[in-house]
């Protein structure tokens, strides 16, 4: 049984209003799944907090007519009745959403959908809930420090705030970060705890890994070998910069359940391969050389058998400015085939960056879409038609396929571009 | 590892931790693999999607799910919350690794889980199995599928 501290006693008593007790009572029971003995104070959470769909809506009806309030009772707090949720009392962001309020309608979505997320998104501005809207959350203002306890949701920001900002937080979920950002009370479990963050698997690198894509590779390998483990990775000789350690991490995060890996020399945790094993024995050494990459590369690409390409989906996990700019270089003075779509997805934050430079135009002006908010595996969102869409993110290829029943081709944003200007896919492993 | 057949109408009994309360038996549905919520499963039917899952097209409603745990998105809980609500979810779960994803999951589904046991679940357990589980007394019985 967890113990408690005297302000979450106060507040499993009820003494911080009914919504506090429910977030507590609720933190208890996830603590006791967890067999964890305390809670960790936090001040930085990341989360979904009231959102909706239709079906959460509808099936709540009844309660206030499916309102902010009613779901964040039931659905988050998992309140069996309605209560009233003040301000939050922690540093909370709401992560990404199911829509982007200006192309809604590009994104097929009906004015219901918009209107009822410009609803919600009132609700969470008016909690006091920072509305970042992105998967990224460290790149529209939330970057932590090291040492810091988070609750985050969202599995590729997860790995980005352990691995490269030495961050601590588990992978939490909608209803423990909704929970956490009324109480600013986490389970003091897993990542938040020193034994655990060290690494247990041993990945050794033989081939050179620099691309973008390489990185996209040798992370969605990794989660595949190591599953849920914490993998130490050798033999990089390339500084992979913040779009790589993004690209890297997601995959590991989607084909596994990566939520730390140590890099030796290159991240906080890891200063040298002892150091980052802290003692423990490696549980495997596992090699990554050319047939291994071979093989990734043929896995992801093993759902596209058709060549025409009608969609290129750039943006998972949401763009940097370094990759629009990229794209914007990539289309200046193109236009996309009449018969192909390119959506590519960031934040609010960094699209406004984005507008300023002059890149969202130049996008357009090829016959691209810069988007915000979502993307297309989370808003359920292919242009009307898809068949088969091009990417550059080994995340979005692992879920999307699956997702929409779409065949999908995988490779560099060079090869996506060039699908998007001829209509039809050329990349092959280089 | 493997396990000696248990003579006829025998029940095979594993102790483990209560990870949620509760009591609840049905027919087991195993695989070695873990399982993302998210974008791994469909809430609305209770089935796995993804692509190269050993349990891909299978429906998990109703069954005691014996599996290693949960992997992937963080919606793992708003996923199975949801197959709760839309009446899918499995009866009771049985796994071998414990994440922050199963344990919030098991939860906001309320439906008795557990860890933590004295024989790998999953070496004993085969799908169609007969599972009764008592979350609260730390008890699991199987009755092996044809012998019951």
């Amino acid at each position: 049984m967890v113990k408690l501290a005297d302000d979450e006693k106060a507040m499993l008593d009820g003494k911080g209003g009914p919504a506090k007790q429910k977030a507590m009572e609720l933190l208890v029971k996830y603590a006791d799944a967890l067999n964890c003995e305390r809670f960790v104070d936090t001040n930085n959470i990341a989360g979904v907090p009231g959102s909706s769909t239709l079906f959460l809506k509808d099936y709540y009806k009844d309660f206030n007519g499916g309102n902010y309030e009613a779901i964040f009772s039931l659905f988050d707090l998992d309140s069996d009745q309605v209560v009233p949720v003040p301000k939050v009392t922690a540093y909370s962001c709401h992560l990404q959403g199911g829509v982007d309020p200006k192309e809604w309608d590009t994104l097929g979505k009906s004015r219901e959908v918009f209107e009822h997320q410009q609803e919600d998104e009132a609700a969470v501005a008016d909690h006091g809930i920072q509305v970042m809207k992105t998967c990224t959350p460290y790149l529209a203002g939330n970057v932590p420090v090291k040492g810091e306890h988070c609750a985050w949701m969202e599995s590729s920001a997860v790995v980005f705030c352990n691995s490269v900002i030495g961050g601590r937080t588990n992978t939490e979920g909608r209803e423990s970060t909704s929970a956490a950002m009324l109480t600013g009370k986490i389970p003091d479990w897993g990542f938040h705890r020193d034994d655990y963050r060290r690494g247990t698997h041993a990945i050794e690198v033989k081939v050179p890994i620099e691309s973008m894509l390489d990185w996209g590779m040798l992370g969605y390998f990794t989660g595949y070998a190591v599953e849920e483990n914490i993998p130490v990775i050798t033999g990089v000789t390339y500084q992979p910069n913040l779009i790589r350690h993004k690209h890297f991490g997601a995959a590991a995060a989607s084909s596994g359940g990566v939520e730390l890996y140590h890099m030796v020399g290159i991240t906080p945790e890891a200063p040298s391969r002892e150091v980052a094993f802290g003692g423990n024995k490696p549980v495997e050494t596992i090699a990554y050389g050319p047939a291994e990459r071979r093989k990734t590369y043929e896995m992801l690409n093993s759902v596209g058998t058709d060549e025409n390409v009608d969609f290129v989906m750039l943006g998972c996990p949401h763009a940097s400015i370094e990759q629009i700019w990229e794209v914007a270089n990539l289309l200046e003075g193109k236009k996309i085939s009449p018969s192909t779509k390119l959506w590519l997805f960031t934040s609010r934050s960094v699209k406004s960056m984005a507008d300023t430079n002059g890149y969202t135009k130049t996008i357009r002006a090829a016959g691209g879409t810069v988007l915000t908010d979502t993307c297309s595996a989370i808003g359920l969102a292919v242009p009307k038609g898809t068949k088969v869409v091009a990417l550059d993110s080994a995340k979005q290829t692992h879920y999307l396929p699956a997702m929409m029943g779409i065949e999908a081709w995988f490779g560099t944003t060079k090869d996506c571009i060039d699908a998007a200007l001829t209509g039809h896919w050329h990349g092959e492993l280089r | 590892m493997s396990v000696e057949a248990p003579p006829r109408n025998d029940v095979i009994v594993l102790h483990g931790r209560k990870v949620t309360p509760g009591v609840a038996e049905g027919e087991a549905l195993v695989t070695h693999q873990t399982i993302s919520g998210w974008g791994g499963i469909n809430s609305m039917t209770g089935t796995v999607i993804e692509t190269r899952h050993e349990l891909k097209g299978v429906s998990f409603k109703d069954k005691i799910l014996v599996f290693p745990g949960a992997k992937g998105s963080s919606g793992w809980s708003g996923a199975f919350h949801t197959t709760r609500l839309s009446k899918t979810a499995p009866k009771a779960m049985l796994f071998t690794v414990m994440t922050t994803k199963i344990a919030l999951g098991a939860v906001v589904m309320r439906i008795p889980t557990m860890t933590d046991f004295d024989r790998d679940p999953l070496a004993v357990i085969e799908t169609g199995d007969w599972v009764k589980v008592d979350a609260d007394r730390g008890i699991v019985e199987v009755t092996k599928k044809g012998r019951g």
